[in-house]
């Protein structure tokens, strides 16, 4: 057993965070390595896959139930699933009412003050939703919280750049709580040379293209039986794209303070491949105007 | 004769603010003047954020439309909205006195909040607050109306209290007003007045919402900016009273929710406080077409020119009334006081600091048993105050806007006045330097202040401060 390593999934919502993060941390837990996913999503997805059905008891729905946080155990929200994954999600409000972002602080500080990280653990992954809005949402990347930050991206250019606004984030507290970027996966949306694009804007915002994910349906196949890809057809390729992953995070030693862009200098990344024009004529223009 | 030297005392108060680190000293620079009397404008800013790193004496929007403006209505339950400090750290302690059975059909000096916890910042506190209106409603059924004074969290997680007011008004057939009057908004509890006020314009009056009917006579007078800190509106009141006029509404000291509806339904509209209430007076005028008119009710000279100022806006019968208790009562009964107090108390130099109305306001109390003011100025006033307090003006007095505690030990220090009048925050740190203090925003427990009879009390009380032998009598232990 090592060190405990807490590490992070952030992105672009919609990018296939959860799915992309509950196919590795499966994989990983093949190889026989001992994991704790924290769900860090007012939606409360994040262990969906792993759990085979969405998680009942978050840690923020039982304590409005039960009055407090303070009133809550461990073991009434910490969940296991799938070759013993551990799982809790934080929970939250209803879009459009309270915040979410303090649903993130509290969890959090429960699971500390209850002792879930002190169980013998070989990975915490905190899945995290869409942008970094709030502090809230950055409490994972906080001091003595995640450590290495993967960042879900595609050829897209609002994922590319939502991560380049992650790593705004992280660069913040990087000096502050030690927080380092590990890696940009590239999940596939077949967009025009959407892997040599992230790796370019990975080498750009000093990290690694650390995985290419390609698209694969029988990610969905698994998906609506609430599995994992690794669960539901562990031969397949695509498990197999998930274990390399799975291994290339386990022997990562690439931990650096990222460099983000700026506006111009990321609208320059993408001129350069040639998805958006030089010229600002095109700029605001109809197709068919 | 003025103690204070003009081109001294600026020297001083750059020696003061020197030891500021560069931005603050610019910007306090511009918040102290030292006027003349009979100067024409004050050139003080005021309103501005306060620099960090001082200690100011301001409180924040909450305290101005809680604490102040809404928090006196006794016949409506007024609603801390949020966590449990802001309204239990408040309580009470304006001593808005008011007539009425407690917990009955008034509850000035009782405590409502929604107690936030951290469930109901994550889930919203829209579906408690609900719960909590008809609930207070129903526990306490003689009110007259409910009101949400929000603090921050509210504001910032966006709960909808407009909403839930409009929808629990209906259900319960009672006014529920929202005010968001969250603790952040603002450089002061200025704007605390400033949204109250826009509440009560927005939920009473563009509402039309109506107070009793009663029979209308030529000189019906509205009080309003008038707290009854200590009993001061009854005093006031009786002025009014033995004057002719006849008071149909006071706000918001000691004061109904239909009062406070009424106070339109009057001939001419009287604000004591110009600083928290002038916005609801100039919509009035608007709205209604009634005029307001400031007055100020401390000492004999003021209170005689504002009982014939308010005489002026009506008929010779009022007019001949108000000369008539002027000469017959009130002046042989001013006479007495003063000549009781004034040998004790004159020549003695005073600082005043307080809000955004009193320093003017006392100051002729003051110069009417013969106490200087060397020092004046407010925690939240704006520039019509300050170019109100030069009227007041009766020596080279030195004008501070947001005055730290910083400077106030060193003015405290270099002039050594024989009283001090300002806040609870302020007064043990003067009399530590053996100054005698008065707690100008809640007299100190004592009052009334305003008014014929509260004049008697502020005499005695500065008397009592100022020639109090508890000063000359004790020694600090390192100098026995």
């Amino acid at each position: 057993m090592g060190k405990l390593r807490q590490i992070a999934f952030y992105g672009k919502g919609g990018i296939g965070k959860s799915t992309t993060s509950q196919n590795t941390i499966s994989a990983l837990a093949e190889m026989g390595k001992k994991i704790m996913i924290v769900g860090c999503d007012p939606k409360a997805d994040s262990t969906r896959l792993i759990l085979h059905s969405k998680a009942q008891a978050t840690i923020m729905e039982l304590a409005a139930e039960k009055g407090s946080v303070e009133d809550l155990e461990l073991d009434e929200v910490l969940k296991e699933g799938f070759l013993g994954v551990k799982c809790v999600e934080s929970g939250g409000p209803e879009p459009g009412v309270g915040c979410a972002g303090r649903g993130v602080i509290t969890a959090i500080n429960f699971l500390e003050e209850e002792g879930a990280y002190e169980d013998e653990l070989d990975f915490v992954s905190y899945d995290v939703l869409g942008d970094v809005v709030c502090g809230g949402f950055a409490m994972p990347i906080r001091e003595g919280k995640a450590q290495e930050i993967y960042i879900v991206a595609s050829g897209e250019m609002m994922a590319m750049y939502a991560a380049n606004n992650i790593s705004k984030g992280i660069l913040k507290y990087a000096n502050s709580g030690g927080v380092r970027l590990a890696g940009l996966i590239c999940n596939e949306r077949k967009t025009d040379r959407e892997d040599e694009l992230i790796s370019e804007l990975a080498r750009r915002i000093n990290t690694q293209r650390i995985h290419f994910v390609p698209r694969d349906n029988v990610v969905q196949h698994a998906e609506l039986r609430r599995m994992t890809v690794i669960e539901y057809d562990s031969k397949c390729k695509q498990a197999d794209e998930y274990r390399a992953l799975a291994n290339k995070i386990n022997d990562n030693k690439m931990f650096n303070i990222p460099t983000p862009l700026t506006m111009d200098e990321l609208e320059g990344l993408l001129m350069e491949f040639g998805i958006i024009q030089e010229d600002d004529a095109e700029v605001g223009k109809a197709k068919n105007a | 004769m003025s103690t204070i030297d003009k081109k001294q005392a600026e020297e001083f108060i750059e020696s003061v603010i020197t030891q500021y680190e560069e931005k603050t000293y610019k910007d306090r620079k511009t918040h102290i003047e030292v006027v003349e009397p009979g100067q024409e404008k004050c050139a003080v800013k005021s309103n501005r954020k306060s620099r960090p790193g001082v200690i100011t004496m301001r409180g924040c929007a909450y305290a101005g439309a809680k604490g102040v403006v809404w928090g006196p209505i006794k016949d409506i339950i007024n609603v801390s909205h949020g966590p449990v400090g802001c309204g239990q750290y408040s309580w009470s302690s304006r001593r808005n006195y008011y007539n009425g059975t407690t917990g009955v059909d008034s509850f000035g000096t009782m405590q409502f909040t929604s107690d936030f916890q951290e469930k109901d910042i994550v889930f919203g506190g829209d579906a408690m607050l609900r719960e909590l209106l008809r609930e207070a409603n129903q526990l306490f059924p003689l009110n007259r109306g409910l009101s949400v004074l929000s603090e921050c969290p509210i504001g910032l997680i966006g709960d909808d209290i407009e909403a839930v007011s409009r929808e629990i008004s209906k259900e319960i057939g009672k006014p529920v007003i929202p005010c968001r009057c969250e603790g952040f908004r603002g450089v002061s509890q200025s704007l605390g007045h400033h949204i109250a006020n826009d509440t009560i314009r927005d939920w009473i009056y563009e509402k039309d919402l109506e107070g009793q009917k009663f029979e209308k006579g030529p000189y019906d007078v509205a009080l309003i900016g008038d707290y009854n800190i200590g009993g001061d509106i009854w005093s006031s009141r009786k002025i009014l009273e033995d004057m002719g006029l006849n008071l149909v509404a006071q706000s918001t000291g000691d004061s109904t929710f239909s009062e406070l509806a009424n106070v339109a339904q009057a001939k001419v509209v009287l604000i004591h406080c110009y600083r928290s209430m002038n916005y609801i007076s100039r919509y009035i005028e608007e709205k209604y077409n009634v005029p307001w008119l400031e007055f100020n009710f401390f000492g004999p000279t003021q209170i005689i020119k504002s009982m014939r100022k308010i005489a002026e806006m009506f008929d010779d019968k009022i007019k001949e009334k108000t000369e008539k208790v002027i000469a017959e009562k009130y002046q042989p009964y001013f006479d007495k006081i003063v000549s009781k107090f004034k040998p004790r108390l004159e020549g003695k130099k005073a600082m005043l600091f307080v809000g955004g109305l009193r320093p003017r306001h006392t100051m002729p109390a003051f110069h009417d048993l013969g106490v200087e003011i060397m020092l004046t100025g407010y925690e939240f006033a704006h520039g019509d105050d300050y170019q109100r307090t030069l009227e007041y003006v009766n020596e080279t007095t030195i004008i501070v806007d947001d005055m730290s505690e910083f400077e106030m030990d060193n003015f405290l220090e270099k002039y050594k006045p024989d009283l001090f009048g300002s806040g609870i925050k302020e007064k043990y740190q003067t009399q530590k330097s053996g100054i005698p203090f008065r707690q100008m925003h809640s007299w100190d427990y004592s009052g009334p202040y305003h008014g014929v009879e509260g004049f008697a009390v502020f005499a005695r009380d500065m008397d009592m401060a100022i020639n109090g032998s508890v000063w000359k009598n004790i020694k600090a232990p390192w100098k026995a």
